[in-house]
């Protein structure tokens, strides 16, 4: 999969900001589109991953681009409208023009897990994810596809629990995780080691990231490990 | 075995043009035992297994059924940081099995593996940071005396630069790999050195001194040296050991710690020591496994010699160290008697039964010996209720035959197998006539 296949075609002039910043930090990549023009000008090459089109402010304006959407030689899709509580009768009649919709104002955790569902489903693969496959982090590049890392270029001899607790990391940068959240998350289940096998692993990629990018990896004092700086510095 | 485990590896052998996979395993000596697989029989070698005859292998053998199946732990697999870079190779460590599909209980990887798993029933990790002895030697000439790097006459004025530059480049070599090193210096001992690993879970840690042992010997060979973890090379000055500093951990929280103590150790510290104090002697032919190891243990080399523990004397076989700044995670004891020739597995196995045993039967902590053991006769010792660590290996087999304890946690097969390779080698030196004999008695007598 091509970066530019991930792209979301987001409608909404101006786009919502709630939607804006769900889409950022749940690490999707989008574009604003004002109209069809928009969206065949800049259309990756790959195609558009998805849309979401915003119906609440100008309804019109947005069903009519669903429509262009739908109607092109390679139709947009998943689409994903958002809708206040008073245009749900606008669904009705309109089923070939999007594939699941959600309520304004929205929560941000219901829209992330309907995009969710919605990609992984269109893509057809039971862990497809709307995910770059290639993680860049102030010279250490990771590659969720190849299973390969690398720090400036040079290829990180890995094993596969210290692969997976870097690539966890490095998807959430400037986060910081308690040892039990990477344990249940990264080894998800009972590992023997308990919680003080984090600690091992982060030694250990500390030492393999080498001197000048052990820094990479921070420990938060009393609380527990963080990749990278976070957005405030 | 996890789909995205094997993914992991097949993608880097594929990624990293891996040539060459070698399956590793342990014989019941401590040998690193290795052969190779080509990257296209991976991919079934992770699903069931290689087979290979197991009578080749040293107390691997069994009369009837000699084919065994090494089943690669994807865990463990690395690409090997030296060689050539454009012919890349990895390594894998197996786990032994019979064809059936049950542990192989000749194997010593598994039988830690049994050992730890107990511990983990009460809710225990077992975590060891080793210290590492070992000397620098010019290519050992049989009948020669051993010769030290820094002396004259091997590398003439170069020697400390090159056994410098030696341990620099394994403690890379070793970091590469996943092992943190904690500390690396050079020993009081001629081309001695000494590096120390940091702490990790048992079984991780009985790896990474298989590995540790290799990567030594191969940066050595690099340069012409030979590197030995042979316990006593050289008479008149230390020898190698291989202290091991242990705790246990429940969770998140150091098992051994306790705020309430004066030494801060815990219940369970206090009787995981009674029981390696008390059942020391029956695990000592297993720890320290060369009729060579005892010719360490002797007085005034800073080895143990006396079954006692203290908070800072040298001379016991448990030392408490203090941790830094009172770090409650960092308390922990120093069982010192351990040199690096043993087989790791079964010396973890061992030593974990051993203080085990004193929790499960709540074993009374003797009191600290803090006096220089060294001092004291034998009436004086015998008045504290000291005794000594077997002094030569066949007095070491001898207590660890009568032992249940070290029976158990070998399991049958390697308990006897064990002894009887061990009972051959004593007999063999005990009928070895020595140069200390020639000169001692010949003209004399």
């Amino acid at each position: 999969m091509s970066e530019s296949a991930e792209l979301l075609a987001i409608f909404g002039d101006p786009p919502p900001t709630d939607l804006v910043r769900t889409l950022d930090l749940g690490g999707y990549k989008w574009k604003a589109v004002t109209g069809a023009d928009d969206v065949t000008r800049h259309e990756p090459s790959g195609g558009w991953a998805g849309a979401v089109v915003a119906c609440d402010a100008d309804p019109e304006t947005a069903w009519a681009l669903c429509r262009t959407l739908r109607k092109r030689e390679v139709p947009v899709t998943p689409l994903l409208v958002l809708l206040s509580g008073g245009q749900l009768a606008d669904l009705s009649m309109r089923d070939d023009l999007f594939d699941d919709f959600c309520l304004t104002p929205f929560h941000p955790i219901e829209l992330e897990a309907r995009l969710r569902l919605m990609l992984r489903k269109n893509t057809g693969g039971a862990g497809a994810e709307l995910r770059p496959d290639l993680v860049e982090y102030s010279g250490l590049a990771l590659n969720v596809e190849t299973y390969q890392a690398a720090i400036e270029g040079k290829p990180l001899d890995l094993t596969y629990m210290e692969y997976e607790l870097l690539k966890f990391l490095a998807q959430n940068p400037g986060r910081v995780f308690t040892r039990e959240v990477l344990l249940s998350r990264v080894w998800g289940y009972e590992y023997y080691g308990g919680a003080r096998t984090v600690d091992v692993h982060i030694r250990r990629l500390r030492a393999k990231l080498g001197e000048e990018h052990q820094n990479l990896i921070q420990t938060v004092r009393s609380v527990g490990y963080r990749f990278g700086q976070t957005r405030w510095g | 075995m996890n789909e995205e485990q094997r993914n992991y590896v097949l993608h880097t052998v594929e990624e990293r043009g891996v040539r060459l996979v070698r399956l590793w395993f342990t014989d019941v000596l401590g040998n690193l035992k290795s052969f190779a697989i080509s990257p296209v029989e991976l991919e079934n070698a992770l699903e069931d297994g290689m087979t290979f005859d197991g009578s080749s292998i040293d107390g691997f053998s069994r009369v009837q059924e000699s084919d065994v199946l090494a089943i690669p732990d994807a865990n463990t697999f690395e690409v090997l940081p030296w060689g050539d870079t454009k012919t890349p190779e990895a390594r894998v460590f197996c786990d032994i099995h019979n064809l059936d599909g049950t542990p192989f209980e000749g194997d010593p990887r598994q039988v830690l593996k049994r050992n730890l798993a107990a511990a983990r029933a009460l809710g225990l990790t077992f975590f060891v940071a080793p210290d590492m002895e070992y000397f620098y030697f010019a290519p050992p000439q049989r009948g020669q005396a051993p010769e030290p790097l820094d002396e004259a006459g091997f590398f003439d004025l170069t020697t400390s630069d090159i056994s410098g530059s030696m341990r620099k480049q394994t403690i890379r070599t070793l970091e590469a790999m996943g092992i943190p090193v904690e500390y690396s210096f050079h020993e009081d001992a001629p081309s001695q050195h000494e590096i120390d690993l940091r702490h990790n879970d048992g079984l991780s840690m009985a790896d990474s001194i298989m590995t540790f042992r290799l990567v030594v010997k191969e940066v050595a060979a690099s340069q012409g040296v030979h590197a030995s973890f042979m316990p006593k090379p050289l008479e008149g000055v230390q020898g190698s050991g291989m202290h091991v500093h242990l705790s246990l951990f429940s969770g998140e929280e150091n098992a051994f710690y306790s705020p309430d103590d004066a030494y801060n150790l815990s219940p369970i510290a206090k009787q995981f020591m009674a029981g390696l104090l008390r059942h020391a002697a029956e695990i000592t032919a297993v720890t320290n496994q060369t009729v060579n190891s005892y010719k360490r243990l002797v007085p005034g080399f800073e080895a143990p010699v006396h079954i006692s523990w203290a908070r800072n004397n040298r001379s016991g076989l448990i030392r408490v160290p203090i941790p830094k700044k009172g770090n409650p995670m960092a308390t922990r004891i120093e069982y010192r008697s351990p040199d690096p020739a043993c087989n790791p597995y079964l010396a973890f196995s061992v030593i974990l039964a051993a203080g085990m045993r004193g929790i499960r039967d709540s074993y009374e902590l003797p009191v600290e010996a803090d006096a220089n053991l060294f001092q004291l006769d034998d009436a004086q010792l015998a008045a504290l209720g000291i005794d000594q660590i077997p002094a030569s290996l066949g007095d070491a087999l001898k207590v660890m035959e009568t032992s249940e304890l070290v029976k158990e946690a070998l399991g049958d097969h390697i308990f006897e197998w064990f002894l009887r390779n061990k009972r051959n080698e004593w007999r063999s030196y005990k009928a070895h006539v020595s140069a200390f004999e020639h000169d001692r008695y010949l003209r004399s007598l």
